[in-house]
């Protein structure tokens, strides 16, 4: 068994597409959260009943990407590649690992929606002839297999999709191939790109997406925000990356997963308290609960999700749930999807690494009946030795990730 | 240069993100970078544009911006029915 570090980070998020922008933004609180301008496709009144969305705006692909690959990736593998790309120069990690010894584990769930909407509108209303990349520009597993073209990675290479937990679940897969010997080394994250009109008034159908904006555990809180993006961890064996003096961010100590086994769309705590257990659990450390010191919450922002997740945390940690820090930084970035659990996993990286935790945004009174200790306003300073990013998926899939601060 | 030409060399043009004054009927697809990617993406443009298809066989004769505005000259003479 390897410790495992995380090396290299590499993010494209409403919040910023760099991880130097990414990190300001969370100090700054600024939200990526804004009014969508209008639909290209939609009618005149696009029957929506919510405003707002987390999109990345100002992503101009062909900085990154040559001709012929910009014309067979859709935006969401576009996503992949450059957040990719980021991860693996910062850490080095194709310099120093066999190519056959990395592995690409990445995380999405709706494919490349936009292509697939769009070669579908021709088909379907004039019988168009379709791009003859629409396979490729559509397929899951578009983002992993561009990433390990554009870097030469030839060693396991997969996507994983279980909705708003695929990029946890692919960070959590990919430690624990590299905890095993399986690989010495693995780019893992999320990405997503689905704010296509179909998908909008899909969310819209479900009566999940707030009205205004996200307001995770707000007493007035009133549904979710959709966004985009990706997010990408570079992880390694810590013997590795200490041989190679590598700055290690923070070390990942535990995955767990679970099933409710319930409800297609209702929570159910049981479950969640089972992926919390689980990663505690994973890390070895029988006072592992004792030294969580934060929560990135999957604090969606629905009346659901929230009180499920606050019921589980006080069912786990008992008498300490009501104080340990718990964030949502969905309140900034949006609900990327099968995204959104790795650039909160990015953004719990950061807070190990800089001590400093996130803060919920948007909430002016937080739901009392919750009891948690729900960081608002400004980001806190606290030392924290370990920390969970939560992931609570539709289809009541869970996974959670236990990770440490570094102070080697 | 005729607008079938013209219209080929735009096409090309902006699926390369090129100045269409940088590209003549004998420049090859090897000096414009043109991979096989390219060649896919242009090729659709081409019959989207000017409402034909390629030819199977032909798709992989294609080495030069003149052998493009060739084929769509030829197939575009045809007669449709």
């Amino acid at each position: 068994m390897h410790r495992v570090v995380v090396t290299g980070m590499g993010c494209v998020t409403p919040i910023g597409s760099s991880v130097a922008a990414m990190e300001e933004s969370l100090a700054a609180g600024t939200s990526g959260i804004s009014a969508f301008p209008p639909i290209a496709e939609a009618p005149a009144s696009p029957g929506l009943r919510f405003t707002q969305t987390a999109r990345v705006d100002g992503f101009d692909a062909r900085e990154y990407l040559s001709s012929g690959t910009l014309s067979a990736a859709d935006r969401t593998a576009q996503f992949a590649i450059v957040a990719s790309r980021q991860a693996a120069l910062q850490s080095q990690l194709t310099q120093h690992h066999a190519p056959q010894r990395i592995a690409v584990v990445l995380g999405c769930s709706t494919g490349g929606r936009s292509s697939e909407e769009a070669e579908t509108a021709k088909l379907y209303t004039r019988d168009a002839r379709l791009h003859p990349l629409s396979v490729v520009r559509t397929m899951a597993n578009a983002g992993a297999s561009h990433t390990s073209i554009d870097l030469g990675i030839t060693g396991p290479v997969f996507t994983l999709s279980t909705a708003c937990a695929s990029g946890t679940h692919a960070i959590g897969m990919a430690f624990h191939m590299v905890r095993s010997g399986m690989v010495s080394a693995a780019l893992a994250g999320g990405h997503e790109a689905p704010l296509t009109f179909g998908f909008l008034r899909a969310w819209d159908s479900m009566r999940v997406v707030s009205a205004s904006r996200c307001r995770p555990f707000a007493a007035d809180r009133d549904g979710m925000t959709l966004g985009e993006g990706a997010a990408v961890l570079a992880l390694e064996t810590l013997e590795s990356a200490q041989a190679r003096k590598a700055t290690i961010f923070a070390e990942v100590v535990g995955f767990g997963m679970s099933a409710d086994a319930h409800h297609i769309t209702n929570p159910a705590a049981s479950g969640a308290v089972a992926a919390i257990h689980a990663a505690l659990a994973d890390t070895g450390l029988p006072d592992a609960a004792d030294r969580v010191g934060y929560i990135n919450a999957h604090g969606t922002g629905t009346q659901a999700n929230d009180a499920t997740e606050a019921t589980a945390i006080h069912q786990v940690f008992a008498e300490r749930g009501a104080r340990i820090p718990v964030s949502s930084t969905k309140s900034l970035h949006g609900h990327s999807i099968g995204a959104t659990g790795a650039i909160e996993a990015l953004a719990t990286v950061l807070s190990l690494h800089h001590q400093t935790l996130p803060a919920t945004a948007g909430v002016t009174a937080v739901d009392a009946t919750l009891n948690l200790d729900v960081i608002t306003g400004a980001p806190r300073k606290a030392a924290v030795e370990l920390a969970l990013s939560n992931s609570l998926a539709f289809g009541g899939i869970n996974a959670v990730l236990a990770l440490a601060a570094w102070r080697g | 240069m005729d607008d079938i030409a013209q219209r080929c060399i735009d096409i090309i043009a902006k699926s390369k993100g090129l100045d269409p004054q940088s590209i003549s009927l004998e420049s090859s697809f090897d000096s414009l970078a043109i991979d096989s990617l390219d060649k896919i993406n242009i090729s659709f443009e081409v019959e989207e544009a000017f409402n034909i298809e390629i030819p199977d066989d032909a798709l992989g004769s294609l080495k030069t911006v003149g052998d493009v505005v060739d084929g769509v000259r030829r197939l575009t003479s045809e007669p449709t029915a």
